[in-house]
């Protein structure tokens, strides 16, 4: 569920850049103040440890598939949710800075979607809860659910982020139905492994969970946390919707409905008004002229006009081969010098 | 990902050691100007294609002063790229609006968004790959702390860099010595999985531990002073032509962002 640069807008890969940065100010802070000095090489160890194990897979008991750890849910049961979060955003960071898995901008995005939700959602509000006081069982159901609900969570960021971006055209709906059943999968997976470690480790060496230096942080903290990304999730809500609306096409008739009107009630063709706002955008056809509301077929299209978008297409890829040609002088000359 | 992958790690970071202008520039300045371009092509209108396509000066013009070889970041490239590939290509089935005229064929809108994501994807991925590339993972931590990101976090950078390959070593020895003993098998299974990595982690957490002692036997009291600081010293160009490189950079990309010059060249023709 990496994003790309690609998919989004930087009014949302800022916003949520925002919201990251913040929660790694705030668990950077958090870990400073337990002052327990062990922590740094362990979480640097186990995100090595992270990387390693996301390149094991296995094969997912009842289907052909195989699948691998993610790893949030386990970090957060090993090291309390505020090294676990610094530890998975400095997974994200390396994944897209050597591997290009995840764009820069949308590093925000990626963090908040694969560490909040399994680390401050998934953690404090489902597994801890389920699984403290249990045997085995109970602790393989905890982690499970837990997964799968970060899991679910995540992949609605993502179709939320992406839709509030507008740069795919995909409708959210089909969005939706594509991303969430194949993340509920994936959550299954992510359940599984993560119970089958911690089981393991737990009766060979109970003593490593037991010593998880996030277990002795209060009640009363987890729930101005949990305040605190409900806030979080209302804002980044709010903004998220206010510049959908705004958008030609998406969830404006949505808000329509909501609000009791009927769709574009200004005297305007629907078509018409998305046309001649796809034509301001658009700087490939400047000079361009829908002729009628309803020229959505070719017909309407000018056979005169054709050069235009000929031009773009043309002057596009000789920029892109002059582009190239600057590049390999440069190299051609630092090569001579 | 898979295993073996990370050998790439490593050579990333081994083209971040070499010396060129561009690897003497300073981090903060390499990082800024990285971000400010991913921003400018990320504001770009989702039908905007030909606009887009003076920007490839940048990471052309940095693969060259950089010394990094093209066809290693281009297959990078390609190797990172399915995912925007999937999410775009329903655009041209979907919005089927005529934008423009081809050889007579209208093109639909839907094609244009494509390939705009398509351009905007390369754009993006090669800067920051020529980031690290360009500047390798110390000096890139050192230019972040210098930004303001937290200590602890770009020390944690640092730590995972320097212990993913001692894992992954170890990772790849336990799956070598699986797959000796079990012909063919090609996955694990569950529990064989829950042991093997249950033990790649209780070995991690020990050697953390055994980190840990070396550290404090070394007079570590909590607070990491040195390792960010790998300065190249005489190495490092004076501050003005790094100032000069984000301004000349900024001013090029505002320039882009509101100059056509591909459609000013395709009209001239």
């Amino acid at each position: 569920m990496h994003m790309a640069d690609a998919l989004i807008s930087p009014t949302v890969g800022g916003t949520l850049w925002a919201a990251s940065s913040g929660a790694i100010a705030w668990c950077a802070k958090k870990v400073k103040a337990t002052r327990d000095d062990r922590l740094i090489p362990l979480m640097g160890v186990l995100g090595a440890f992270i990387f390693t194990a996301q390149m094991v897979n296995f094969s997912v008991p009842g289907t052909g598939s195989s699948g691998h750890l993610v790893g949030g849910l386990i970090l957060a049961i090993l090291l309390g949710p505020h090294a676990a979060f610094l530890v998975i955003a400095s997974v994200l960071t390396v994944q897209s800075l050597f591997f290009a898995d995840g764009g820069l901008l949308a590093l925000g995005c990626n963090i908040f979607n694969m560490g909040v939700f399994p680390i401050f959602i998934g953690y404090p509000l489902i597994y801890r809860p389920l699984a403290s006081g249990g045997g085995e069982s109970r602790r393989w159901i905890a982690a499970l659910l837990a997964a799968i609900i970060a899991m679910q969570l995540g992949a609605l960021g993502v179709v939320l982020e992406t839709k509030a971006s507008g740069v795919s055209a995909l409708p959210s709906k089909t969005f939706l139905l594509l991303m969430q059943p194949i993340h509920l999968a994936i959550g299954v997976v992510e359940g599984l492994a993560t119970a089958v470690i911690v089981g393991f480790v737990s009766s060979v060496r109970p003593e490593v969970l037991a010593s998880n230096p996030g277990m002795a942080s209060n009640g009363k903290e987890w729930r101005s946390v949990c305040l605190g990304v409900l806030a979080a999730a209302i804002l980044i809500g709010g903004i998220v919707s206010c510049y959908a609306s705004k958008r030609p096409d998406g969830l404006e008739w949505a808000i329509a409905k909501l609000t009791g009107r009927p769709q574009l009630q200004s005297g305007a063709d629907p078509v018409h008004d998305r046309m001649a706002r796809l034509q301001e955008n658009t700087a490939i056809l400047p000079d361009y002229q829908f002729q009628s509301a309803g020229s959505g077929s070719s017909a309407a299209l000018s056979a005169g006009k054709s050069g235009t978008s000929f031009s773009g297409i043309l002057g596009g890829l000789i920029t892109l081969v002059i582009c190239g040609l600057i590049g390999f002088t440069l190299k051609s000359r630092r090569r001579e010098a | 990902m898979g295993f073996g992958d990370y050998i790439e790690v490593g050579k990333m970071d081994e083209l971040g050691r070499n010396d060129s202008p561009i690897h003497r520039l300073d981090a903060r300045v390499k990082i800024l100007t990285t971000v400010a371009f991913i921003m400018v092509v990320m504001s770009f209108g989702r039908y905007e294609v030909s606009p887009l396509m003076a920007l490839f000066i940048y990471p052309f013009g940095l693969l060259a002063a950089g010394n990094i070889p093209a066809g290693y970041l281009f297959k990078k490239v390609a190797i990172a790229a399915p995912f925007a590939i999937c999410v775009g290509m329903f655009n041209p089935v979907l919005d089927r609006t005529a934008m423009g005229i081809l050889f007579g064929h209208p093109i639909s809108a839907g094609w244009f968004s494509f390939a705009s994501i398509l351009v905007r994807f390369s754009l993006t991925v090669s800067a920051g790959l020529i980031l690290i590339a360009s500047t390798g993972i110390h000096r890139l931590c050192e230019g972040l702390q210098r930004l303001g990101i937290p200590r602890v976090f770009a020390v944690q950078l640092l730590f995972l860099y320097r212990y993913f390959f001692v894992i992954a070593d170890e990772g790849h020895r336990m799956l070598r010595a699986v797959e000796v003993r079990s012909a063919g098998t090609r996955h694990l299974g569950l529990a064989t999985y829950g042991t093997l990595l249950g033990h790649l982690l209780l070995r991690s957490i020990d050697r953390a531990q055994r980190i840990y002692r070396a550290m404090v036997s070394r007079g570590f009291d909590g607070a990491v002073r040195a390792g960010l600081s790998v300065r190249a010293g005489a190495m490092e160009l004076p501050g003005w032509i790094n100032g000069a490189y984000l301004g000349g950079w900024c001013l090029f990309f505002l320039l882009a962002r509101y100059w056509n010059f591909a459609e000013a060249i395709g009209n001239h023709l």
